[in-house]
């Protein structure tokens, strides 16, 4: 075990994260670990949601943004509905990967953040997700073991009849994109 | 009685035999969908997870069409989308700053929403709206013989608790009843699949399906009624993996709820689409 | 009238006011008012020189009112009421302005508190201005005591009301006194048998000459007041003469019909006709009407066949009996949260999860298994859950701490261990061994070897017939599935599904968690907002044995000073009739909430009992000839202050 020394604590970090939906009421966690033993993913994070929200009053910045765990959630609200204190886990993920992705903490290793950004940019382009264009630009993405991985589902999918070939288009895609440039926090590079 | 519709993005693709069945058994009962004129996109957990409030604002804006077309309720048949305009539409009556958020937002765009609009799931709208006597008045083929896991997800009774429990929902059992097939108990009926990281996180997603396949089998059911896009799926393109993975040999159909309503309906198999399961129907179909 | 002189008191009250209020500043303005003879600024008013200070100026100054400038008048004002008297004024020349829970906890700058503050000494002077002397009067006492639950508490309370000479009464809902702890096994910290020293207490109770026991009967109605409450009991037809049953036990050993035993948590069977517990008081049967066959088919009358005495009586029917009491003590228990309520816990979902009192039966020598702790098939398990805080301290259940529940679980966890000699798991958020020895009992029962882990029980699941425990090891920071075969929940302490309905019979409030409330919450803690009903035990809030026996012996002295002396003094605070104006329209008869109002058929004009009357002024208030009015309360008093708050 290290020291933890007190310059590596961020105290600003808390109000950056109670500004959020999720982070509203983490004042008032008690620690009790209802959110980890509802968790179905809990068994593969490195850091159990209850110790997250530990970590974040602690302000352990940089350990916290470039955990897995935050990765791992399948927003599922399973915690959220039991927390003991009114407690939203779930969209506390959310804040923490947005502000991971914004504030530069994220790996470009991570497959959920490679994703969930692909997802947006599809989503930007159509204003629907189209599966077939979501699913092949993740699947060229990076890692070239994906896409042998997501094969064997794609030609499923397609000869089932499971894969609308041609993408559905929202009319006033401009719209959909203003609010997407209007709400989408800006990207600030870490320190 | 007509109703705003949010078909959501799968449903033209990968859950064409959700929506299908699901206009096909409404309109067996006398209800019309109207789906909500160029709807877009919930945001569903990519998103939220990029920019939480842009989800909440892009559902926003299909709840502020549905408004503006004069509509008091939208429908919704996607548990992720469901979940999502539920969300807005709980910040919006609850959350000040977060109903300033998406009403500035849509307001650059010449739209508003006055919260005039709920969202139901189309399991609300059948069980608690239409109601079991409306539903058991239109089955003329009972199911016989079909013992059925009734599999809700997470998301129908989470996390607004808004039409069903969160812990054990009941809505789609009273459904299923009506069909007379057997709904038979099922611990893990509000268990997550993991749908949403069904890409990015197989090994822990396999785990999960297991799980449920896992009771489905050790109470001997014939079919996992589902209600949602992203468990169907998993459920079903995943079992051959699973039983890679774990020396099981699950082979269980995994049909939408409304596909079994609609073969006790007795309605053209062709609209309820029923061949696009990677594990066949089989037996329950052909009664 | 002799020309009236005001001295206005502004208190400091150390900093609790003085950081706020100017308060010499208030006493300048104060000074300036009409009538002000005197006003002043001190630390502390409340304090013997304060009080003095009051005195000398009433003589050196002749004051004939006086207003004290402080906190709320439910702290001090009979403290300053007094001051005058021992001057020589009447008490009720005096006035409070509340500026410390009104001004200096509630305003942010102290220009604006110092303000306000001003305000309400200017309304206090207009006020006192107009206040007339008022003498208070005394009704007798009635002795006797109503004790109303026969648990721990109640029994402690009526023996020690007993053991002064004086009569008690026990009105206890279910067929033997003994309430929840007579189910305990062993009690924490010292591991004694519950039984064995609950016993000894009924027994004593059932036998001391100055106590009646009605058991199987409840509290219909009360009326009167502190000092003279009539109240009506509804005695439950036991369906069996209790004179002629000599408490063989026949009759329940060959009735035929079994129904699931409550006193074992439905664990076990019971007959129609039986006793709750072998150690009982009274040790006499009582027949469950609704599973009784004879009840429900008409055929049947074995108990009475065998009856040796002839004591089973089917025609018998429930009494309504009056009595008069001085005083009521509320002793009407707890009960446990329903485990159903979080499906996430197993409860009813699978057969070895099970609450904590379900296992307190388990290991009971006299429970459903004869003391074997044993799984749902008969077999003895290897892995024992005791899972803590199930439903407390959780705002989707009842957000506060059962309290005695970590004690308890470890208690459980100590039989669990003892009982099976397996591995025994205690799940907990903290451990809260706050009393005499119980930290020392965590100590003893940690060196047993439990095994105990820092988390919340979450959820209990079953995979291929075995059980795990969901968790996270929080200590460790890992999640675990552990597997055991038995698990034990123990679940909120709640208060009794009735407690709505026992609030409103004996005029008690409740506090927000849905516990009766005591008129205040440390100095007051066996009082209520009804003069003469006190409260004891798990009804205010949950309470281990120790707590609940102090509470009992508290309530017995609350009682005892009110009935020794003998008298009970009545508020001249109450409505009078101005029968000249009154019209005899009953409006107020109808009204008044504690039936304080009556008619005078003769002279057709309302009266009001003041020993009932509580000076509520609801009569006054529709009151439509502006006859009935309410003294220290008149409209010529309110107006005055209303006119100054408004004016500054």
């Amino acid at each position: 075990m290290e020291l933890l020394h007190e310059d590596q604590v961020e105290r600003s970090f808390l109000e950056e994260i109670t500004a959020y939906p999720g982070g509203q009421k983490i004042r008032s966690c008690q620690q009790c670990g209802t959110c980890s033993g509802s968790c179905q993913m809990a068994g593969e994070m490195d850091y159990t949601p209850r110790k997250i929200i530990e970590m974040v009053r602690a302000g352990l910045k940089r350990e916290v943004l470039t955990s897995k765990a935050i990765w791992q959630c399948v927003s599922c609200y399973a915690c959220t509905v039991r927390c003991p204190r009114g407690i939203m886990p779930t969209e506390l993920m959310y804040a923490l990967r947005s502000i991971a992705i914004q504030q530069g903490y994220c790996s470009s290793q991570e497959d959920s953040a490679v994703f969930y950004n692909t997802f947006c940019d599809v989503l930007h382009k159509y204003g629907r997700i189209h599966e077939p264009t979501l699913m092949g630009t993740f699947a060229f993405k990076g890692n070239p073991f994906r896409l042998m991985g997501m094969a064997p589902l794609g030609v499923g999918m397609l000869f089932k009849g499971k894969l609308g070939l041609i993408p559905s288009r929202v009319a006033n895609i401009d719209e959909v994109r203003k609010l997407m440039a209007l709400t989408r926090p800006k990207e600030v590079k870490a320190s | 009685m007509n109703y705003a519709y949010m078909p959501g993005c799968s449903s033209h693709s990968s859950s064409r035999d959700y929506e299908m069945s699901a206009l096909a058994v409404l309109k067996a009962l006398g209800v019309q969908l109207e789906e909500i004129k160029d709807w877009n996109c919930c945001g569903s957990t990519p998103v939220s997870s990029v920019a939480p409030v842009t989800s909440m604002a892009l559902s926003a804006r299909n709840l502020a069409l549905a408004e503006e077309a004069g509509y008091r309720e939208v429908v919704v048949t996607c548990s992720s989308c469901y979940s999502m305009l539920k969300r807005a539409e709980t910040y919006y009556r609850n959350d000040p700053a977060a109903r300033e958020m998406m009403a500035g937002a849509l307001k650059t765009m010449g739209r508003q929403f006055e919260g005039m609009v709920t969202v139901k799931h189309i399991l609300e709208l059948m069980v608690y709206h239409l109601g079991p006597e409306r539903l058991a008045a239109a089955v003329t083929k009972p199911l016989k013989d079909v013992k059925i896991v009734p599999y809700y997800g997470c998301l129908l009774g989470r996390p607004q608790k808004a039409f069903d429990d969160p812990e054990t929902p009941t809505s789609m059992d009273e459904a299923l009843r009506i069909t007379g097939a057997e709904v038979l108990r099922f611990d893990r009926k509000s268990k997550c699949c993991g749908g949403s990281v069904m890409l990015t996180k197989q090994k822990a997603v396999l785990r999960l399906v297991e799980e449920i396949l896992w009771e489905a089998a050790d109470r001997g059911a014939d079919v996992i009624a589902v209600a949602c896009p992203l468990c169907q799926l998993n459920l079903d393109a995943y079992q051959t993996r699973v039983n890679a993975e774990f020396g099981t040999s699950y082979r269980i159909p995994v049909l939408y709820f409304t596909q079994v309503l609609g073969i006790a309906m007795g309605l053209d198999k062709k609209h309820l689409a029923l061949g696009k399961t990677f594990v066949p129907a089989g037996r329950v179909v052909n009664i | 009238m002799p020309d009236v002189r005001i001295g206005v008191y502004v208190c400091h009250c150390g900093s609790n006011i003085a950081d706020k209020v100017d308060c010499a500043g208030v006493a300048e303005f104060a000074g300036g008012l009409p009538k002000v003879t005197i006003a002043r600024d001190y630390q502390y008013m409340c304090a013997d020189p304060g009080q003095d200070l009051i005195r000398k100026d009433i003589k050196d100054h002749k004051l004939n009112r006086v207003v004290v400038a402080s906190c709320s008048p439910r702290m001090h004002e009979p403290t300053f009421r007094k001051t005058l008297e021992s001057a020589g004024l009447n008490a009720y020349f005096f006035e409070m302005a509340n500026i410390r829970e009104h001004v200096s906890w509630v305003t942010e700058g102290r220009e604006q508190a110092t303000e306000k503050a001003k305000a309400l000494v200017a309304a206090a002077v207009a006020r006192v201005f107009y206040h007339e002397p008022l003498y208070e009067r005394f009704a007798d006492m009635n002795k006797r005591t109503l004790v109303v639950g026969g648990g721990i508490a109640g029994i402690e309370a009526a023996l020690k009301i007993a053991a002064s000479g004086n009569q008690v009464v026990i009105v206890e809902k279910e067929p033997s006194i003994g309430g929840n702890m007579a189910k305990l096994d062993k009690t924490f910290p010292t591991l004694d048998c519950s039984a064995c020293i609950l016993t000894p207490k009924m027994v004593a109770a059932a036998q001391d000459e100055n106590i009646t026991l009605y058991t199987y009967a409840e509290v219909e109605k009360v009326e009167g007041y502190v000092g003279n409450f009539q109240v009506t009991i509804r005695k439950k037809a036991r369906s069996v003469d209790m004179d002629k049953c000599t408490g063989c036990g026949i009759c329940y050993n060959k009735c035929p019909a079994k129904v699931p035993n409550e006193f074992d948590e439905g664990l076990g069977m019971r007959k129609a006709i039986y006793v709750p517990f072998p150690q009982a008081v009274p040790n006499k049967p009582v027949i469950d009407r609704q599973n009784c066959t004879y009840f429900q088919k008409g055929k049947c009358g074995v108990c009475s066949k065998v009856c040796p005495t002839g004591a089973v009586d089917y025609a018998q029917e429930d009494q309504l009996v009056t009595e008069d009491f001085g005083a009521i003590i509320v002793s009407t228990g707890f009960e446990t949260l329903d485990p159903t309520l979080g499906p996430q816990w197993g409860y009813g979902r699978y057969d070895n999860v099970i609450t904590a009192l379900q296992f307190e039966r388990l290991v009971n020598a006299s429970g459903p298994t004869q003391g074997k702790v044993v799984l749902k098939d008969g077999t003895v398990p290897k892995r024992v859950a005791v899972l803590h805080c199930v439903g407390s301290r959780d705002l989707n259940f009842r957000e506060y701490c059962s309290r005695f529940c970590c004690m308890s679980s470890l208690k459980l966890a100590h039989l669990a261990k003892e009982k099976t000699g397996g591995e025994v798991y205690s799940f907990y958020i903290d451990m809260r061994a706050f009393g005499k020895g119980y930290e020392e009992f965590y100590n003893r029962v940690m060196e047993e070897g439990i095994h105990f882990i820092r988390g919340k029980g979450t959820e209990v699941i079953q995979r291929a017939g075995e059980l795990f425990v969901r968790t996270e090891d929080t200590l460790l920071g890992k999640y675990r599935e552990v597997p055991v075969d038995l698990v034990v929940l123990n679940v909120a302490t709640v208060p009794r599904a009735d407690a709505e309905k026992v609030a409103q019979t004996f005029g008690i409030q409740r506090s927000p968690d849905g516990f009766f409330l005591e008129a205040h919450v440390k100095l007051e803690p066996l009082k209520t907002a009804t003069d003469g009903v006190f409260i004891a035990g798990g009804c205010q809030g949950p309470k281990d044995i120790p707590d609940s026996v102090s509470q009992g012996a508290g309530a017995a002295a609350e009682a005892l000073s009110l009935i020794e002396a003998g008298k009970v003094k009545i508020s001249p605070v109450v409505a009078s009739v101005d029968e000249a104006r009154c019209g005899g329209c009953k409006a107020c008869l109808a009204l008044c909430p504690y039936g304080a109002v009556d008619f005078d058929d003769e002279k057709k004009v309302a009266v009001v009992n003041e020993a009932v009357c509580k000076g509520c002024g609801t009569c006054a208030a529709s009151c439509a000839s502006g006859a009935m009015g309410v003294r220290h309360f008149t409209d010529e008093q309110i107006l005055a202050q209303i006119g100054e708050v408004l004016a500054v």
